[in-house]
């Protein structure tokens, strides 16, 4: 168990591209944490740094107490789960799991103790003798996940190991992955574009935005609080809703329109207002006109896609609520209101 | 969906010309098989007459009796123009060619190929660059300063001389190059988390992964090396180290230099000659249609 | 280069240290030795040689006999590359085409790949055999006296088939391959849109399979140079004379019964250059399949 602690670090290839900015922040003890954001963001470097995979140009890399920036991967304790598993296709379940400790000098009784444990904590069992070739994606990953565990590290690295897998099994993955980190207590760093993964495994998630942090924070503070307009807009299915409106005299004025809104903030001038489409209320005595152009049913709710003054807006409704295409008036539930500097996009 | 509707009609309508349109590929296939089998076929069976028989009439459909004899004579009787070697002996000698140029080919181009993709090397570009430059040039083009060469190296007549000069092209680099490349990256990567430094990953991950390019390469590599011949004449004038495909030409000379001549014995030591390699290309067929086509030559 | 390489430095040069030191010796020194020698000439006794500059190339290409085989090495190539590149596309796309025995056929069809040029050559011999041979007694039929290694024409005519015959099961392979890899979602779109099959074939299948058959071309026309020696050598029963020979055979022949170092180096270095224009070409073509996939 252990912490893992970045200061000032930072990632420049050969040919000048910086895929990461400078970068400081402190996984605690036991601690799962997801980085998350769009393709090209910097976030698998990020963890390829932390495995020892990647150089780190600059800064320092703690792993516990020790500064690991020259510790060959295999020294630095650590366990790495890969999007396409990497498992060798020529070796059975069983020495794939053990492949890592044979390496390592462990006993061959204690090789096989360890394999059968992890085995079955990952209801592995009754494959063991098989090759990976002769399993489904979902047992592939579970190999891939006792490969990691049955060395029991300080540390284990997630890249994207979910996302060869269908919805389903995916939905019950996460789970199993989650339930087994809080079981062994280990730190984990986790890396996916998946927002809604991000959501539910994190305890702490990062949003990483061309090679620099946007944001950290529980889920909570990163939906309900985003950083920026592209947290609030990377964040929750259907994004937020972000639309262009003035400020003055502690009110907010969406452009075009009459209708104004109570704000707590002293600000003047154009803002980008952020509101998630379930915090908006259908309400025939709103004060905003919304146009509703397309309408999707979800079951459980339903999304009405439409705009605001020419400005696409979604409301998100429940299941009782009658709603029709064509002008209906909202409302806005004020202390859902998000404010956001027009031009950095910053939070205000 | 729509094939099938539209198929239909059609096939019940004219049964019978499908069925002509097969019997007309089938009678290509069949006339064309005919044109590839019928030379050796032939051969087989002209092997099984006496001399006089086939100087006479000249190749022979049918099997005759001295099958046993011609075969006996040509690998056992020591022929030549010294009286000293048999076909036993050839046999051996293209034996120890083909594979000793397929094992030191493999050998040779993966540990070469190895360092090429998985190190950080910074004279790896030159490197590749030296080594892909002789895919330009083929033996045949250098043939004459190749064979000074191993003159001025005293390795005429020994199997150095004869196998690793032809060992100096970059095909088997080339191929296991590509197949590394197409390794995913991450098998790489799993393998240094798991404490596997590059020479273990090599022997634990690559060569195992690596089994069927390997079987690949190596019938392609034998057949190449076992029907070696402008080689091998030049270097070995030596019987001793005569390969069959080498002396087919010298037991043709010799046996129909005869009043009478031994076509029955040389034509068994050619079918001896054809022997090895025909079988390794037809029992191991997916493999060497995967490595010919896959390594492009 | 993978992202995460190794980092040792001795490992990698000990790995390639014996392929580079066997192509330095056998590679690198012949080559320049040949282009060096090229500009000698050589004295016959080896008693040194003198520098004559371009001597060499200016006697080959004003030699009558360096001509007649540089004239007689094309069209070989031309019918040789063709007629194996034709039977064998014919042959494939039947293979692919059958359902019943497809495996038997391509077994029956490429095993002679197997098969060493000069042994096939020694084949080559029994079929145009002056007196029983089948294949002379077939161009007897038509009135041509066919006479191996005594007619030019006869001669060469046994060289071009005998080599067609020992190329097509690499052809047959190529093609056979390539016609697999369409997938048989495009041919099923080809049978919605197209209802002749001759029709499909030049349209859909040909063009995709245009460049297995380029690469093919390259491929058979550097065996027609280099790869037949074997099959000449049978031939001509080692009796150069007046007979038929391809480029390559010409520089063995000048180089070690001829003693002609320096125009055989200079023929050579020709034959380099040959191969140097057509592997350029080979790669761009590669290069364009790689788009293609």
């Amino acid at each position: 168990m252990a912490q893992v602690s970045l200061e000032g670090v930072r990632k420049v290839y050969p040919n000048g591209f910086q895929a990461v900015e400078t970068t400081s922040f402190t996984i605690q003890d036991g601690e799962f944490v997801v980085l998350v954001g769009p393709s090209g963001c910097g976030k698998s470097t990020l963890l390829r740094m932390i495995a020892g995979l990647e150089d780190i140009s600059e800064g320092t890399l703690k792993i516990g107490d020790r500064v690991v920036n020259d510790v060959d991967p295999a020294d630095r304790d650590i366990a790495m789960v890969f999007q396409n598993y990497a498992l060798y296709p020529h070796m059975t379940v069983r020495k794939n799991i053990g492949y890592g400790l044979k390496n390592r000098g462990t006993l061959a009784a204690e090789i096989a103790a360890k394999v059968e444990d992890a085995a079955k904590m990952l209801n592995l069992t009754e494959y063991l003798d098989r090759k990976p070739a002769q399993l489904s994606g979902g047992q592939r990953q579970r190999v891939a996940m006792g490969r990691a565990v049955v060395r029991d590290p300080a540390l284990f690295l997630f890249d994207e190991p979910l996302s060869n897998l269908d919805a389903k099994l995916r939905n019950q993955m996460r789970i199993e992955i989650k339930a087994l980190q809080r079981r062994l207590g280990t730190t984990a760093v986790y890396v996916t574009h998946d927002q809604v993964e991000a959501m539910t495994m994190a305890d702490r998630i990062i949003v990483l935005n061309a090679g620099k942090i946007e944001q950290i924070g529980t889920p909570s503070e990163i939906y309900h609080n985003p950083a920026s307009t592209f947290v609030a807009s990377f964040m929750g299915a259907p994004p937020m809703n972000l639309i262009e409106a003035e400020m003055g005299q502690g009110q907010v004025r969406v452009n075009g329109f009459e209708g104004l809104l109570p704000v707590p903030e002293a600000h003047s001038g154009s803002v980008t207002m952020g509101i998630r489409p379930e915090d908006v209320v259908l309400d025939a005595h709103g004060s905003i006109s919304f146009r509703v152009d397309i309408l999707e049913e979800l079951g459980a709710h339903r999304l009405l896609h439409g705009a605001i003054a020419d400005q696409p807006f979604t409301v998100m409704v429940g299941k009782d609520h009658v709603a029709n295409i064509g002008e209906t008036r909202i409302s806005l539930k004020p202390d859902a209101l998000q404010l956001f500097d027009k031009t950095s996009g910053q939070r205000l | 969906m729509a094939e099938t509707t539209l198929d239909t009609p059609i096939e019940a309508h004219r049964p019978r010309r499908i069925k002509w349109e097969a019997i007309g590929d089938h009678t290509v296939l069949i006339l064309g098989s005919l044109l590839m089998m019928l030379p050796p076929l032939l051969a087989l069976t002209t092997a099984s007459h006496d001399a006089v028989t086939i100087h006479r009439e000249g190749l022979q459909l049918t099997l005759g009796d001295d099958l046993g004899k011609n075969f006996n004579a040509a690998m056992f009787e020591k022929g030549g123009f010294t009286q000293t070697v048999d076909g036993t002996l050839m046999l051996m000698n293209s034996f120890i060619l083909g594979i000793g140029f397929a094992v030191g080919k493999i050998v040779i181009s993966m540990m070469a190929a190895y360092a090429i993709v998985y190190f950080r090397l910074r004279f790896a570009t030159l490197a590749f660059w030296v080594i892909f430059t002789t895919l330009l040039l083929p033996l045949e083009v250098r043939i004459l300063p190749s064979y000074e060469a191993i003159q001025k190296l005293g390795l005429t007549n020994t199997y150095t001389g004869l196998i690793v000069p032809l060992i100096a092209s970059a095909t088997g680099t080339f191929f296991f190059r590509q197949f590394f490349m197409s390794v995913p990256e991450e098998l790489a990567e799993a393998a240094r988390i798991d404490g596997a430094g590059p020479w273990k990953f090599f022997i634990d991950i690559l060569v195992p992964l690596s089994r069927t390019m390997i079987a690949a390469i190596f019938i392609i590599m034998f057949v190449f090396g076992w029907n070696q011949y402008l080689w091998p004449t030049l270097i070995t004038t030596d019987e001793s180290f005569f390969t069959l495909v080498r002396g087919i030409k010298q037991i043709v000379l010799t046996y129909t230099d005869a009043t009478i001549p031994e076509h029955g014995q040389a034509l068994a030591l050619a079918i001896v000659a054809m022997i090895p390699p025909v079988a390794i290309v037809v029992f191991f067929q997916n493999w060497f249609v995967k490595g010919l086509t896959e390594s492009d030559k | 280069m993978k992202r995460a390489g190794f980092d040792n430095t001795w490992l990698p040069v000990a790995l390639l240290l014996p392929q580079l030191m066997i192509i330095a010796i056998f590679f690198y020194w012949p080559a320049g030795w040949a282009l060096q020698s090229s500009f000698f000439l050589q004295d016959p006794f080896g008693f040194g040689s003198t520098f004559v500059g371009a001597d060499n190339y200016t006697s080959l290409l004003g030699n009558d006999q360096y001509k007649r085989v540089a004239g007689f090495t094309i069209i070989y190539s031309v019918l040789v590359t063709f007629f194996s590149l034709a039977i064998a596309l014919l042959l494939a796309v039947k293979a692919d085409k059958v359902i019943r025995g497809a495996k038997t056929y391509r077994t029956l069809l490429m095993w002679v790949y197997a098969i060493a040029p000069p042994v096939a050559g020694f084949l080559g011999i029994l079929f145009f055999d002056q007196s029983t041979g089948p294949m002379t007694k077939f161009f007897q039929m038509f009135g041509w006296d066919f006479k191996l290694g005594v007619d030019y024409n006869a001669t060469a005519t046994a060289m071009i088939i005998v080599a067609v015959w020992k190329q097509i099961p690499v052809n047959f392979i190529f093609f056979l391959s390539g016609l697999q890899s369409i997938p048989r979602s495009v041919r099923e779109a080809a049978m919605i849109d197209n209802r002749s099959a001759t029709g499909r074939f030049w349209q859909v299948t040909f063009p995709l399979l245009a460049p297995t058959a380029f690469f093919l071309l390259i491929i058979n026309i550097t065996y027609a140079l280099f790869d037949t020696f074997g099959i000449i050598d049978a031939l001509m029963k080692g009796e150069p004379g007046n007979n038929p020979m391809t480029l390559v055979y010409k520089v063995y022949l000048d180089g070690f019964r001829g003693n002609d170092l320096g125009g055989s180096s200079a023929q050579s270095v020709v034959l380099m250059v040959l191969v140097l224009i057509l592997t350029v070409f080979q790669f761009r073509l590669v290069e364009r399949r790689i788009h293609y996939t």
